[in-house]
């Protein structure tokens, strides 16, 4: 892989699409992460939509720019704050007096309402693990790769 | 008349010669292309079977990252399989084992079959706990509310037969009152489930953790120490909290 990144950055058309698609990619790993609710999706597939969307950038336009866009140390930050953020939502229902992940505490009047709020964090968290994992696992093989 | 032959028979003809050829090639870029053509040959059979939450996991993980994985791999060790002497007892192995798998699909009841014991409890007692909460939380008295709850109703009169579908399983934390999504299987997955999508999601932490450990042994030696040692810590700390 080691000559690979510097080919296709020259190359027009791969760089010029990717460049168009790479936008999309990220607006339709949120549109997937916040309509997991009402369509199918979640907090997974988005996750993988937008590494996808990184890898993707990494593989046209190398591993150092994709580096500088998204440094390693911030992803391994957010692998673990997904899972953080997963597990205090069950710990901030556990202290407003419901069990362990029980959304309905997060608004006692209207529990429906607290279910999503619980469900959007908590896919949330899963999006972030997901997405730093995939990158951050990209990371690891492109850079014993360029080496 | 042409007998009509079921897209699903066509697509799973697909699957087992990929599978064939993946064993057989020699050239693993090859069988990497292949495995990802393989994933999107599944997503499509699961987008068939109204799995579409999992087909668009399989695409995008079984296709899409995991193909670009399997070649960062192929690009560090070889672009080809070794020569390997032909032996007689893996393939029994794999055989004896397929075969015991399709005899326990035989016990199985049928695909969509309504009368199977999942349909007619779980997913029954999650279908109507959700629709009856998404009907209250949308219908403020609208024609098609009450239609929805009518319908529900009588539903539930039918269950009542099958014993107390209610009060037991998982539905009894909830009261009944459901979660209220359109998208049930995001209720099922973040709600009713959360307890199990928490650990999966910790599996995923810590499967990434160990690939990393993995993959960086060799960058320790090099002069790039700073990055790992403080990423280390903080994963093992998280763990701990988590």
């Amino acid at each position: 892989m080691k000559p690979a990144p510097m080919k296709m950055r020259d190359k027009l058309i791969l760089r010029v699409v990717s460049k168009v698609f790479i936008p999309f990619m990220f607006l339709f790993g949120l549109y997937v992460q916040f309509h997991g609710d009402f369509g199918p999706g979640g907090g997974f597939q988005a996750g993988v939509v937008f590494a996808a969307g990184f890898i993707l950038y990494g593989l046209i336009f190398g591993l150092e720019t994709l580096r500088e866009a998204i440094p390693p140390l911030v992803v391994e930050r957010l692998l673990a704050l997904g899972l953080l953020l997963y597990g205090f939502t069950g710990v901030a229902s556990l202290f407003l007096g419901a069990n362990f992940l029980d959304y309905d505490a997060f608004s006692p009047e209207h529990p429906m309402h607290g279910q999503h709020i619980g469900i959007l964090l908590v896919e949330f968290g899963v999006g972030l693990t997901v997405t730093a994992a995939m990158t951050l696992i990209f990371y690891g093989l492109a850079g014993r790769a360029t080496r | 008349m042409p007998i009509p032959i079921p897209i699903e028979a066509i697509l799973f003809c697909f699957l087992i010669v990929m599978a064939v050829v993946i064993t057989r090639l020699q050239d693993l870029f090859a069988a990497a292309m292949l495995t990802g053509i393989f994933s999107l040959v599944s997503a499509g059979l699961f987008t068939l079977m109204d799995a579409v939450d999992v087909a668009f996991t399989e695409a995008a993980v079984g296709a899409g990252v995991s193909t670009v994985f399997i070649l960062g791999t192929l690009s560090l060790t070889s672009k080809w399989e070794e020569q390997q002497p032909r032996r007689l007892w893996p393939f029994l192995a794999v055989g004896i084992m397929g075969s015991a798998l399709i005899y326990g699909t035989l016990d199985m009841p049928a695909y969509g079959d309504i009368t199977s014991p999942p349909n007619q409890h779980l997913a029954r007692q999650f279908i109507e706990a959700e629709t009856t909460a998404y009907v209250e939380s949308h219908g403020d008295g609208h024609g098609a509310a009450d239609h929805e709850e009518g319908h529900h109703d009588a539903s539930h009169g039918e269950a009542a037969s099958h014993g107390d579908v209610h009060a037991s399983e998982d539905g009894a934390h909830h009261g009944n009152k459901g979660v209220g999504l359109p998208n049930i299987v995001t209720s099922i997955l973040a709600s009713y489930r959360g307890y199990d999508t928490f650990g999966e999601t910790a599996v995923i932490f810590t499967a990434c953790v160990g690939v990393l450990l993995l993959l960086q042994t060799r960058r320790r030696e090099d002069d790039e120490v700073d990055e790992d040692a403080p990423s280390a810590e903080e994963s093992s700390a998280a763990e701990a909290k988590s």
